[in-house]
């Protein structure tokens, strides 16, 4: 959350603009109704913040592709983050599970960008509180690598190579009034924080 | 956040309405078939009680359980405390023991503060009513009641209670409740009004941030919403009103009287409810009636208040860098 407060430095530059992520957005509700032969039973929960927006346009365009109503909610990781005690509590977002549960249902879990794979932990843990899916899917608009964890997405809108010196920042127009992903360079490298 | 909670007084709005929301997201859990966070798991929760209590501990217990932290219960009787023993004492014995967090009652005013800035634990301390002072969590539980109810559950997210007009009556004098809520209801931008017989109002009371009236009727029109308060006799020494009859006539809670108030307004009160005294068997049976809704939301509020106050790091030291701060 920090990096979206620090002003894009100059040396940030975009790899993927507006149409370039409803592009990306369309191939991956296409290849959702590919595998998972029509996605009748296709929940799509967006991880907050961005996460979220980005599972509503893929409902949006779920939708245009089928025809029909394509559920979508959203699943707040807080509680159940490894790295709570590192950090002052944070507040909560809002975990919305449509009507329909997620009992039995194909969980297609929608997040910004895929990291450390923490976060997909966390939401993995969370899922298991609410449900027991017939099986959970990964979307993610960007994968920058360096994963901790044994976790990979099933549907990616980019690769992005980075360096650990790098900061990916995924804009939205629902947030941040407008579309982008932004590769920039950490202006100070915190000394052995990393 | 701060890291004790001992008075309704040291919370901001931004901080009132951070537990507040916090609060709505907790309510959810208990929606959901396992009603269980793991966020507080390895932390030890003491809920030492000093005085009797059965629903604030039972709500202590509940939240702190469906947060995965380990509950410690520790009531003075049966205990050391009723062979002799200090605060202090009892304060160094829980420490020893490892207590993330100390959840207090007790029957002296001061007492959650002492144990909070003496130096004896290093966890937080969770005011859980001290004497007449204050009740902190239960003017949160009321608040959150309210915004509930007159805001609306997700279109009061990042709302205060600004504009509402709160009556509380009854015994103020004893009620550590009522100072609590008119604290942290002034800080939320409600308008608050005492409504009680001379005796039972404290001395100092201009100093709040509230008006006083003696007549119940008067304010009924204008309430948003209603708290009724115990008149508490074991606490009395004294004839505070001629009779008990006389003071349910002028300051109970009947049908007659909740027709005058608006079509929207609620009644609430705290609990124990003395049906006949303070309120009447109708009112507390109605729909418009809060009671049994502030004790499911009660958990909820101590819930986000444990979070708050233990969910973060322990120090107070910066934390380290973390590789993963994109990932929100």
């Amino acid at each position: 959350m920090d990096a979206q407060h620090e002003a894009p430095g100059n040396a940030a530059r975009p790899v993927l603009e507006a149409p370039d992520i409803a592009r990306v957005l369309t191939r991956i509700a296409h290849e959702i109704v590919e595998r998972a032969k029509g996605a009748d039973d296709v929940v799509l929960l967006g991880i907050p913040t961005r996460g979220v927006f980005l599972a509503r346009r893929l409902a949006e365009k779920l939708e245009e592709i089928t025809g029909g109503k394509m559920p979508v909610g959203s699943l707040d990781i807080t509680m159940y983050r490894d790295d709570l005690r590192l950090r002052p509590a944070r507040a909560l977002a809002r975990t919305e599970i449509p009507g329909e549960g997620i009992e039995g249902r194909l969980v297609v879990l929608v997040d910004d960008v895929l990291f450390s794979g923490r976060t997909i932990r966390a939401a993995l843990d969370a899922l298991g509180d609410i449900g027991r899916p017939r099986a959970v899917q990964l979307a993610v608009l960007v994968d920058r690598g360096h994963r901790e964890l044994p976790i990979r997405a099933d549907y990616v809108g980019k690769n992005l190579p980075t360096s650990l010196r790098e900061t990916v920042k995924v804009q939205l127009a629902e947030e941040d009034g407008r579309d982008a992903v932004l590769l920039g360079v950490e202006r100070t490298a915190p000394a052995g924080g990393q | 956040m701060k890291r004790h909670l001992i008075s309704a007084a040291d919370l901001t709005r931004d901080d009132a309405v951070l537990i507040l929301d916090t609060a709505e997201e907790m309510a959810r859990v208990a929606d959901r078939p396992i009603k269980k966070l793991p966020t507080l798991r390895g932390r030890t929760v003491v809920n030492l009680f000093f005085e009797d209590s059965t629903r604030t501990r039972i709500s202590f217990e509940a939240a702190a359980k469906r947060l995965s932290a380990d509950v410690i219960n520790f009531s003075a009787k049966g205990s050391s405390v009723s062979k002799g023993e200090s605060l202090k004492d009892t304060a160094l014995t829980l420490e020893a023991m490892g207590a993330d967090a100390v959840v207090i009652r007790h029957g002296a005013s001061g007492a959650p503060y002492r144990l909070a800035t003496s130096g004896w634990i290093d966890g937080a301390v969770v005011n859980a009513g001290d004497g007449t002072h204050e009740h902190p969590t239960q003017a949160l539980l009321d608040a959150f009641t309210m915004r509930r109810r007159l805001v609306g559950a997700d279109s009061g997210l990042g709302r205060d209670l600004e504009g509402r007009r709160i009556t509380i009556v009854g015994d103020i004098l004893h009620s550590r409740v009522a100072r609590s809520n008119v604290h942290l209801l002034n800080t939320l931008g409600a308008h608050v009004t005492l409504v009680a017989p001379p005796t039972l109002v404290p001395v100092g009371v201009e100093q709040w941030p509230c008006e006083i009236s003696y007549g119940l009727d008067e304010v009924l029109p204008e309430s948003d919403a209603v708290m009724m308060l115990r008149v508490q006799r074991e606490r009395m020494n004294a004839a505070y009103f001629p009779t008990e009859r006389e003071y349910s006539r002028r300051y109970g809670l009947d049908a007659d009287r909740m027709a005058r108030m608006p079509e929207h307004a609620i009644v609430m009160h705290p609990g124990p409810m003395v049906r006949g005294m303070e309120i009447t068997a109708e009112v507390a049976d109605s729909d418009r009636c809060t009671v049994v809704e502030q004790v499911a939301n009660g958990v909820s509020i101590r819930m986000a208040v444990l979070y708050l106050l233990l969910g973060g790091y322990e120090s107070a030291a910066p934390a380290a860098p973390s590789r993963t701060e994109e990932n929100k």
